[in-house]
């Protein structure tokens, strides 16, 4: 196990070095001159202002000096300063990245609790009434696009039935069902297509989970179906879902992008959608590398998380 | 005279079909793939009114019979610019994983193939691709190029390579070790000839079921961008950004957001139906156990 897990923390080395080259060469294809919006427009004619900016900023070196520079300064905590607020990056994305968290989290615990019940009810009784509908459940929540489901919730939630706010973000310290309510429809938005995709993956390890041996035994003992499934096949029928969880990660924080811009959230999704309208760069270099750094730390977690659960990973 | 070695190739297309399209899900999922093919190719025929011109029924006229799904924010036909927002999405689809199949396939096939440090530093930088969410990096790279729907693409193809360069690499592994292959070898065939016609007729099945369900993503991702403003350019429609047009009129023309929305959803369907019936068609396990 040990050896294992040093394999594994030792290839996140080299992977986080070429997710920050990655970062920082879609940063410097962006269009525009850096220098010419840290001066502003008054200033573009003010040819030693602009020189200055230039030289400030490190564009007059060379690019591999200018990456070496830069990642020194990101190992160091200095994500360079947002062009529209002024402020520094790192505090700009600190300030977000709570707001993200709290809406994947709150998509993962919605997604749990429906896929988790309609999967097992589906792989208990398969080809029932309840398996078609969790089938076309599942089927229809890969398929519905996140930012459609929140515009639709929207509409027959806050516009027709008036119960849930369209839009808006209250932090669980300001009152826990204000701040349930303002995350309610973006949660399930974002959540639906995790949902689905763990309803079908638990649906059908559960399945071929049911039809092992021991299960077999533990019901020839005469354990109740309940026990039988939930002692005994549920278990193991969960490792691979916790894998797919993992990896779905990355789609949630994708995902967060549009939905966060649709309910007016105030998170880094939303921040990368504005730093591109107003060509902060230094802030859309913030937002991609952190979100490159959790879905890294998610796999890494998933993998040894993985390793923990089923033996015969880690002894392979 | 020296035959061809490895398992017969012209059968499997038949067999796979009629394994893919057991199931109504996956004959669904086909013809509906289909009408979108032709609405895509014949939009010019199809669609009853011009998509950029604004008509006499007014700015966001309700659907009527003149105007099944009313008009938009411009007074434009909806049903129009839906039919036309058909071919943008196909073409975003196809073109997009078009990109990402051949990219993926060289790079895949290369680092199985060749294995050794290769392998190693291909696959690394493979893997740092697939660290970033993918809407997250097909928004970065869809911004550093520039808005429009040729840059858009070219960002979903780069986005989805490493789908298919971890596919490839993978069934190449396997069938690098296989007799046909050693054989073909020691016969003195180059790298060159045993994966074009070695490797590439056992990997081809596998590629075609990812293809046709990253079609449906590329549709989604694309739609995200242009609901972001970096996909299409206007007048031009897409259903990404007729659905932020449709977003912006909510209470006055629900009907603006739902029509594209709907379009999105069973075109995705579709494809993941297809998808899955040739996933079903190609793995043996999934005939025994007849799952869907």
């Amino acid at each position: 196990m040990r050896g294992y897990i040093l394999r594994r923390l030792v290839y996140v080395v080299p992977l986080l070095f070429l997710v920050t080259l990655v970062t920082f060469s879609v940063a410097l294809l962006l269009p525009g001159d850096p220098a010419l919006a840290y001066i502003g427009e008054a200033n573009m004619r003010d040819k030693v202002m602009y020189e200055t900016m230039r030289k400030e900023l490190g564009l007059d070196q060379p690019v591999p000096v200018q990456y070496a520079k830069w990642l020194g300064r990101v190992l160091r905590g200095d994500l360079g300063r947002s062009i529209r607020t002024r402020e520094p990056a790192l505090e700009g994305l600190l300030a977000r990245f709570p707001v993200t968290l709290h809406l994947t989290a709150t998509a993962m615990m919605v997604a749990l609790l429906i896929a988790v019940p309609v999967g097992i009810l589906s792989a208990v009784r398969p080809n029932s009434i309840a398996d078609k509908v969790g089938t076309l459940l599942a089927m229809s929540g890969v398929a519905v696009p996140d930012f459609w489901l929140g515009i639709m919730l929207i509409y027959v939630f806050s516009v027709w039935l008036k119960v849930l706010p369209p839009s808006g973000y209250v932090p669980f310290a300001q009152g826990s069902w204000p701040s349930v309510q303002s995350m309610l429809l973006p949660a399930l938005s974002l959540g639906m297509a995790l949902a689905a995709v763990v309803m079908r993956q638990l649906r059908s390890s559960l399945i071929e989970v049911l039809q092992q041996e021991y299960v077999i035994v533990a019901r020839a003992k005469g354990l109740a179906e309940g026990r039988v499934v939930g002692r005994h096949a549920l278990k193991n029928a969960l490792i691979p879902v916790v894998t797919v969880i993992g990896l779905q990660t990355g789609r949630l924080f994708g995902g967060a992008v549009v939905v966060e811009t649709i309910f007016a959230l105030p998170g880094l999704g939303r921040l990368a959608a504005d730093s591109i309208f107003f060509r902060d760069f230094p802030m859309l270099q913030g937002v991609v590398l952190i979100l490159a750094l959790a879905v890294v730390l998610a796999n890494l977690m998933t993998d040894l998380l993985y390793a923990f659960l089923d033996p015969r990973i880690r002894y392979r | 005279m020296v035959r061809r070695l490895g398992p017969p190739r012209s059968r499997w297309l038949g067999a796979l079909l009629a394994r893919a399209l057991e199931t109504r899900g996956a004959g669904f999922g086909l013809v509906v793939v289909a009408v979108v093919l032709l609405v895509a190719l014949g939009a010019d025929v199809i669609a009853p009114y011009d998509p950029n011109r604004p008509q006499d029924a007014g700015v966001l006229a309700a659907p009527r019979p003149a105007h099944l799904l009313g008009t938009d924010q411009l007074g434009r036909d909806v049903l129009s610019r839906i039919i036309y927002g058909t071919r943008t999405s196909v073409q975003a689809g196809v073109v997009s994983v078009g990109f990402a199949l051949l990219a993926g396939v060289l790079l895949g096939m290369l680092a199985g193939y060749h294995g050794g440090w290769l392998d190693d530093v291909l696959m690394l930088l493979i893997d740092a691709l697939w660290s970033f969410p993918t809407l997250v990096l097909a928004l970065a790279i869809a911004a550093s190029l520039g808005p429009g729907l040729t840059n858009a693409m070219l960002a979903i193809g780069i986005v989805f390579t490493p789908v298919f360069a971890r596919l490839v690499r993978g069934q190449t592994l396997s069938v690098r070790e296989r007799d046909f292959v050693a054989a073909a070898r020691a016969l003195g065939a180059t790298p060159g000839r045993i994966m074009l016609l070695h490797v590439w007729p056992n990997v081809i099945a596998p590629i075609v079921v990812q293809a046709s369900l990253l079609v449906a993503s590329a549709i989604v991702v694309e739609a995200a961008l242009s609901f972001l403003g970096l996909g299409i350019e206007p007048p031009a429609s897409s259903w990404g950004s007729m659905l932020k047009a449709g977003y912006q009129y909510m209470q006055q023309a629900p009907w603006l957001s739902f029509a594209p929305g709907a379009a999105i959803f069973v075109t995705v369907l579709a494809f993941n139906l297809l998808g899955d019936g040739l996933r079903r068609g190609l793995d043996p396990r999934l005939w025994q156990r007849g799952e869907s």
